[in-house]
């Protein structure tokens, strides 16, 4: 179906419309990758093989990650007339029952999590109420998506459209307002006005940065120099971060209307997304939708008739952190080593085989259509004064529900971490967050009702990043969480330059000492001198934020450093040189449970007497603290 | 002709030289390593540090790459470029304690090695690339190239192989600062 005029695009919404909410019920199963991980291609393939075999007349079909990933696999139920359900935890036997149940016309109530009454659109002019009057019995009494603690506090716009399209059909973006806001652009507004409203929407980087994404467009359009290069940045490097793959498998569609948009305000005619090989998904996704778009005339020349031109390849990265580096991105998609260089000329100047470039982040062009769409003034009305709009995190570590969340900037991390993570689980409190990625920073409990946005984050030593975070219990040492970070980033680190390739190895070095509850108070003071030099003296950001993890655990917990080095003793019972095992002789039973595990036989003693545990043997493995069921077994 | 400062004292260049190359004219000594005046820069060593302050905010940057602007004022010895500056002699003279160049530094800004000193290896090579840019750039052939990242990153030829494109002139084994491309020279002209 070519698209080339707002006739065509509204002919494309209708028939989308009917195909999301068709006049027969519809099952939808959430196949993002965290899904499939939990199972979700068996559950979709049972039932799309029984809607066949039964002749059902319904439909199934695939969407996106909603966020709930704690629960998945996830399979929805649409009824006309009725409110959307999400089941939660189908695996592939439930969902047998569940289809029986289904197929005959009956919502059950087992595994049901929440409803929703109405799709809210976003982009579509109002929100679309499933059903008229008053619901009865137990759909009376489940929870509506934004009465569960997880959800109360979420605004989805980047992902408005994951967990409710089928990210490979055109007409399902369309149907919820998609490419309208392209249309508007290319037809109504001036690049320069298209940057304005960027500008005055707030809108910055989501890719690490914080950017003013306006200003960058402005400056690359104000840039000599042709060809001009639109770029997407879908490196996505940090561990446990899965937004930007999550919003690619989810609404691929969003992300090249956002570059559209950017390429028609910055005047250029040809886009990268670099995308990791690592993100099969993903990359299929993508492609898929490139081509439908292409295949529309959305994509290619002459787009909506309007003589504008854009076109986008795909390149797959080698999956290094730090290619995801503006300058190291842009040497890979050209063929050469995944290096940064000294950016003293802006890639908006430079960039790309040596010409004006624009890179953002794929959350950051997801958001493009919708300010355009709802305009400036809607946006703005979002987050917190510095920062506008919502940002994405993937929210793991020791919280009851991890999963994706997208909330208003300015939500402070105690509601983050105690309303929509569900808290810490039970027995355990809630020690720090890891907010940022690897080169982040560890902000306490003393400071949980800072709000989350840029600038506090920066202040409080922290940054935003990609938005990865991970909540820390008191299980955690902080001297070791600072290891741990350190030895991802001394991975990832190019080699290039020194501060970076030798400093970040030092540091590791004093680190490793202090852990050994060996070092000196000057010591703290030498690392803090070393960290400053390699923030100073590194060549790209990598380097440059690496310190972070040390520095802050080092600003908010500087007695847990001082407990190591001063008392040889590490408070959380983490590092190894530091603790002994001890059995406590009131408590133990004889049971001979832990003289099974000690790989070292260090555990002796009579059955049903209390046993003894010789430390001159023991290797510290924790085999018998894991297997005592009489916690007889004590560390310290 | 651009004018700033360079330690208060103003001093003038023109459009495209870097602040190295306007300090070098007007005799203000900075430390470099991994620099040769007819290379392309590569700003890996960072031992050319200083700091610059262009009215809004005051960076460490480094002089070798640095284009120099209208007005800035650049510092060769605040305390955030000595501290750079000092932790990279001190993680380079740790590594290789025997390498005479990094001796020298080290002598000079008074480093000495710390408890993390290995042991010592004369020809360590410091990654400063002079070779690789010589061999592309002079020679006008690639035999040399980076291999590997991180703290595994070292100078070799593609596939580690004896290469057929080395003419064997000796350029890299000339301009390399601490003898390390001698070993690899063997290895490379096959
Ligand atoms: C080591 C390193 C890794 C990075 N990885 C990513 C990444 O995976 N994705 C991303 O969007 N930005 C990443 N960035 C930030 C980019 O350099 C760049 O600032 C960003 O893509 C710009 O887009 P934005 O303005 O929309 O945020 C990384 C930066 C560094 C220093
Ligand atoms: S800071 Fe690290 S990652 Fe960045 S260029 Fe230097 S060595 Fe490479
Ligand atoms: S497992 Fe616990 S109770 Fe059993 S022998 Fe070991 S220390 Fe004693
Ligand atoms: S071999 Fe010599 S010239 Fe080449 S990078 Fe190493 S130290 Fe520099
Ligand atoms: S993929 Fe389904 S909730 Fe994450
Ligand atoms: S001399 Fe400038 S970075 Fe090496």
């Amino acid at each position: 179906m070519q698209i080339t005029s707002i006739d065509d695009l509204q002919k494309a919404k209708g028939t989308g419309l009917n195909q999301l909410y068709p006049d027969k019920p519809k099952i939808l199963v959430g196949m993002a990758t965290c899904g499939r991980a939990a199972g979700a291609q068996r559950v979709y393939d049972l039932l799309h093989k029984k809607a066949q075999q039964e002749h059902w007349d319904g439909v199934v079909e695939k969407t996106g990650c909603i966020g709930f990933c704690y629960k998945e696999p996830l399979v929805d139920a649409i009824f006309p007339g009725k409110p959307r359900i999400t089941y939660g935890e189908v695996t592939p036997e439930i969902a047998g029952a569940l289809w029986e149940e289904l197929a005959a016309g009956r919502i059950p109530e087992k595994q049901i999590m929440a409803r929703l009454d109405m799709d809210d659109m976003v982009l579509n002019g109002g929100p679309r109420k499933f059903f008229k009057g008053k619901l009865k019995g137990f759909l009376a009494k489940t929870p509506r998506y934004e009465d569960l603690d997880f959800f109360k506090l979420q605004r989805h716009i980047a992902m408005r459209n994951c967990g409710f399209i089928d990210p490979d059909n055109l007409l399902h973006y369309i149907a919820r307002g998609g490419y309208f806001p392209l249309y508007t652009t290319l037809t109504t507004m001036t690049p320069e006005e298209v940057i304005n409203v960027v500008t005055f929407a707030g809108l910055r980087g989501r890719g690490g940065g914080g950017f003013p994404t306006g200003v960058k467009w402005a400056s690359c359009r104000k840039a000599q120099g042709w060809p001009k290069y639109v770029l997407c940045n879908a490196d996505e490097g940090d561990p446990g971060a899965y937004m930007d793959r999550s919003l690619i498998e989810g609404d691929p569609h969003a992300i090249l209307e956002g570059m559209l948009i950017g390429a028609y305000a910055i005047g250029s005619s040809e886009g990268y997304i670099y995308v990791r090989a690592e993100y099969p998904l993903a990359v299929k996704t993508l492609q898929r939708a490139i081509l439908s778009a292409r295949e529309a005339g959305l994509l290619g020349e002459n787009i909506f008739g309007t003589g504008f031109n854009f076109d986008i390849k795909l390149n797959l990265g080698g999956g290094a952190f730090v290619c995801g580096e503006s300058t190291a991105l842009m040497a890979s998609i050209e063929g050469k080593p995944g290096e940064p260089r000294a950016k003293y000329v802006h890639t908006v100047d430079k960039g790309l085989w040596n010409r004006p470039s624009n890179l953002n982040n794929v959350e950051t062009w997801a958001n493009v259509p919708v300010i355009i769409g709802k305009g400036a003034d809607w946006y703005r009305d979002i987050g917190t004064e510095g920062s506008k709009g919502t940002k994405i995190f993937s929210l793991v570590g020791q919280v009851k529900n991890v999963g994706l969340v997208e909330v208003p900037m300015g939500v402070s991390i105690k509601d983050l971490v105690m309303q929509v993570g569900g808290g810490v689980p039970e027995n355990r409190e809630f020690k720090a967050i890891q907010i940022g990625g690897p080169s982040g920073g560890c902000i306490p409990k003393e400071h949980w009702d800072l709000p989350i946005d840029f600038d506090s984050l920066w202040d409080a030593g922290a940054i935003m990043g990609s938005g990865g975070m991970i909540v820390m219990d008191n299980s955690t040492c902080m001297v070791d969480v600072a290891k741990f970070f350190l030895d991802f980033l001394i991975d990832e680190s190019c080699g290039k330059c020194i501060p970076c390739r030798l400093g970040l190895k030092r540091m590791r070095e004093i680190l490793e000492e202090f852990s050994a509850g060996k070092g000196s108070l000057a010591d703290l003071d030498e690392m803090e001198s070393l960290s400053e030099a390699v923030k100073d003296g590194s060549l790209c950001a990598l380097g440059g934020s690496a310190p972070n993890p040390v520095l802050t655990t080092l600003r908010y917990f500087r007695e847990e450093y001082e407990a190591h080095i001063l008392q040889q003793k590490c408070p959380a019972a983490v590092c190894k040189e530091l603790i002994t095992y001890t059995i406590n002789p009131e408590l133990c039973n004889g049971c001979t449970a832990c003289v099974a595990e000690c790989p070292q036989d260090a555990i002796t003693g009579d059955k049903k007497k209390p046993h003894s545990l010789d430390t001159s043997l023991c290797i510290k493995c924790g085999a018998c603290f894991e297997v005592c069921k009489f916690g007889a077994v004590a560390v310290a | 002709m651009i004018t700033f400062t360079i330690n208060g004292k103003e001093v003038r260049g023109q459009d495209g030289w870097t602040i190295l190359e306007v300090a070098r004219w007007n005799g203000i000594e900075i430390p470099t390593l991994c620099h040769h005046g007819a290379l392309e820069p590569y700003g890996a060593c960072r031992l050319c540090v200083v700091e610059v302050n262009d009215g809004k905010r005051s960076r460490v940057v480094i002089s070798c790459m640095y284009p120099i602007r209208p007005g800035i004022q650049v510092q060769t010895e605040s305390p955030r470029v000595a501290n750079v500056r000092r932790w990279i002699i001190q993680l380079l003279l740790d590594e290789s304690p025997e390498s005479p160049k990094i001796q020298e530094l080290a002598k000079t800004f008074g480093v000495t090695p710390s408890r993390f000193k290995k042991a010592g290896v004369d020809f360590a090579c410091h990654l400063c690339g002079l070779c690789v840019r010589a061999c592309q750039e002079v020679v006008g052939v690639q035999v040399l190239t980076f291999g590997n990242r991180g703290l595994r990153k070292a100078i070799t030829s593609p596939f580690n192989a004896a290469s057929k494109e080395c003419l064997g002139c000796g350029t890299c084994t000339y301009i390399c600062p601490t003898g390390a491309m001698d070993q690899v020279f063997q290895r490379v002209k096959g």
